[in-house]
């Protein structure tokens, strides 16, 4: 959870001074959801997991690194995309991350697709898939959690409630006051949680993923958290009200898990203090290595739109003479 | 008399037509109270209250497909993609089901989808495409792409007034860029199906539209000064149907184009114009009909890949001196 706040305050940094090429996404407030959820599942059996935009932790947490994150917000040859796609819409199969794309609700028949795999081969893997209070407005996710459902594939599909999809609270985005209620409607297990509590959040996961294991289906997990910044960090949030921002901040998910670990004597307040330094030297590192880096070779943008042929054609009118 | 932007004037039109006609509402995602993510519809919620301006969920169907019921009950719906690159999650409604209804059916649907388009605004993928070629080949829909301030507040007038569903490709690299004066309440509309000649000349056409017009006046300006070569502007202005006339009469008066347009090349629009010239003024031609169109790859993110993938002043204007050379 730290590793995820200070790299996106780093990323504050950088986009301020306009070294970010295009917009930059916050998930303050809500990593324990991605990083709660992404430890319930098992990295050794080859669980794969599909973030949205405010997943970052969860990607963090199945091993991709903050070189990686910096490299793909400015752009860089040396990028996961090669330059070709922004933030954290990047994948690695093997480490267990499958990219989204901006069109909400995607993921979800895609990540049916994935787990359908798995029950084919009959491999003992768990697909994740996060949406949010947004995305479960749009036709693919519930074609995707249908056709999951009636598959009975191994599936967690996280329901982060944020309270707001750009501007739009929640109330204008379903006429449910739980999401979880939209589980019984795909006949798969809802269960609804604090999501600014890691433990509750992995607790209800880690159960979902071994019934899913199991052969048990679909489970639809609702996560209760607050989306603290704008939709990006141009948004100013006008229409959210002060209280309502003030009243989550006291209840940082970062702040009550520290509390948690030193009441319960899991850590002490010093060790907690070594890990953010440690944490903040790996993104300075990380930083100082790709901040000079090079954008990518404009001809490389003709490279693998398909595999055969390796390279689109170059136009006539760049073929001319000067 | 004011100056206002592309993105005003398209304001402006919005509530010249809501005030004009209680029929007309808008329906879209953020577009209340927020204004919208680039604030075309700011103020409009106060103005006009929530009944006709209308916060939609996450739901792009239900947006388009709730706009054509609408329609055949008598309302004028406006509805706007936040980007134009989710007007693909409606694709199926809104081929099947909105394009055809009055030909399968003899139902009216009155409506109008807007949006931004194109690119060279680091967007990446999917917030900078330009959907035109997809809907070309629906028949039943208009499409309409202004270049110009006048023209975004006479062409969603128009769109609006018009009969049949219309969709108008708006292209935010020009939202705040362009500035023209208006008169406001003066009828300004710009009627569909007519393109206009931005720029005379002699030598050779460049048929256009949208943003890519403003990139045509500067190669033509740079063509005269250094080549003394005159060219003849285009802007198309609604892609469908499109103004064979107006083709037709440029191809004879100059008797060479070249076509730009943003989107890729493969399947794209100027294939279409092309093989209209081809049908219609093929003896009046003195050299072949060539283009300029983005590369056939999906549009990345970095500057370095977009600036390569998108057409270029420079291009429009190396390919112009080849076409005047022929």
């Amino acid at each position: 959870m730290r590793l995820t706040r200070s790299l996106e305050e780093k990323l504050v940094n950088l986009y301020r001074q306009t070294k970010v090429v295009g917009g930059l996404f916050r998930s303050l407030g809500q990593e324990a959801d991605s990083v709660g959820s992404a430890y319930a599942l098992d990295r050794a059996k080859g669980d794969i997991l599909s973030p949205l935009i405010r997943n970052l932790g969860s990607m963090l947490v199945q091993g991709a690194t903050p070189l990686e994150v910096l490299r793909q917000y400015m752009a860089k040859a040396e990028s996961p995309t090669r330059g070709r796609e922004l933030n954290i819409h990047f994948n690695d199969l093997e480490r267990g991350f499958l990219g989204q794309i901006s069109h909400l609700g995607d993921m979800v028949p895609v990540m049916a697709g994935v787990t359908l795999s798995f029950k084919m081969r009959k491999e003992p893997r768990v697909g994740l898939v996060y949406v949010g209070d947004g995305a479960m407005s749009t036709g693919a996710f519930h074609e995707g959690i249908n056709f999951a459902a009636v598959q009975r594939l191994p599936l967690v599909v996280i329901a982060e409630n944020n309270g707001y999809a750009y501007s739009t609270p929640t109330s204008k985005q379903t006429a449910v006051s739980e999401l979880v209620a939209k589980a019984g409607g795909y006949g798969v297990r809802g269960v609804r949680t604090d999501g600014n509590d890691v433990i509750a959040v992995y607790e209800v996961t880690r159960a979902a993923v071994d019934l899913a294991r199991a052969g048990e289906g679909v489970s639809l997990i609702e996560l209760v958290t607050y989306r603290r910044k704008g939709h990006a960090e141009h948004d100013n949030q006008s229409y959210v009200p002060k209280a309502e921002l003030e009243a989550w901040a006291a209840n940082d998910p970062l702040d009550r898990y520290e509390r948690r670990v030193i009441e319960s004597g899991w850590g002490t307040a010093e060790e907690l203090r070594d890990i953010d330094q440690r944490i903040t030297a790996e993104i300075d590192m990380a930083v100082a290595l790709c901040e000079n880096e090079p954008l990518p070779d404009a001809a490389t943008a003709l490279d693998e739109v398909l595999a055969d042929p390796p390279r689109a054609e170059l136009e006539w009118y760049r073929r001319l003479d000067g | 008399m004011a100056e206002i932007t592309y993105l005003e004037a398209i304001r402006q039109g919005l509530t010249e037509e809501m005030e004009r006609d209680e029929r007309v509402f808008l329906l879209g995602e953020d577009i209340g109270a927020f204004g919208g993510a680039f604030k075309v519809t700011e103020g409009l919620q106060a103005r006009f209250g929530e009944a006709r301006v209308i916060d939609a969920p996450i739901s792009e169907t239900a947006i388009v497909g709730a706009a054509a019921g609408a329609a055949h009950m008598g309302l004028r719906p406006v509805c706007e993609m936040q980007f134009i690159d989710f007007l693909s999650c409606a694709y199926s409604i809104l081929t099947n089901y909105v394009a055809t209804a009055r030909y399968r059916a003899g139902l009216s649907t009155p409506m109008v989808v807007r949006g931004p388009s194109g690119g060279y605004v680091r967007g990446g993928p999917f917030h900078s495409q330009n959907p035109e070629a997809a809907y070309l080949h629906t028949p039943g829909l208009k499409i309409v792409a202004p270049a110009s301030a006048r023209d975004a507040k006479g062409l969603i007038k128009a769109a609006i007034r018009d009969e049949d569903p219309v969709l108008f490709f708006e292209h935010k690299y020009l939202y705040r860029r362009i500035k023209e004066e208006l008169p406001e309440g003066e009828d300004v509309i710009t009627p569909l199906g007519h393109a206009a000649v931005t720029r005379e000349g002699r030598d050779l056409s460049i048929i256009t539209y949208s943003a890519m017009v403003w990139k045509a006046l500067e190669a033509a300006e740079r063509l005269e000064k250094e080549d003394g070569i005159s060219v003849e502007v285009v802007d198309l202005r609604t892609l469908l149907p499109l103004d064979d006339a107006a083709i037709v009469a440029t191809v004879k008066k100059t008797n060479r184009v070249l076509i730009v347009h943003e989107d890729t090349r493969t399947g794209g629009l100027a294939a279409e114009i092309t093989a209209r010239i081809n049908d219609l003024a093929f003896e009046w031609l003195d050299a072949p009909v060539r283009r300029v169109c983005a590369h056939d790859v999906p549009l990345p993110y970095a500057p370095t890949l977009e600036d390569f993938v998108l057409p270029q002043t420079e291009d429009i204007v190396r390919a112009a001196r080849w076409m005047a050379a022929y």
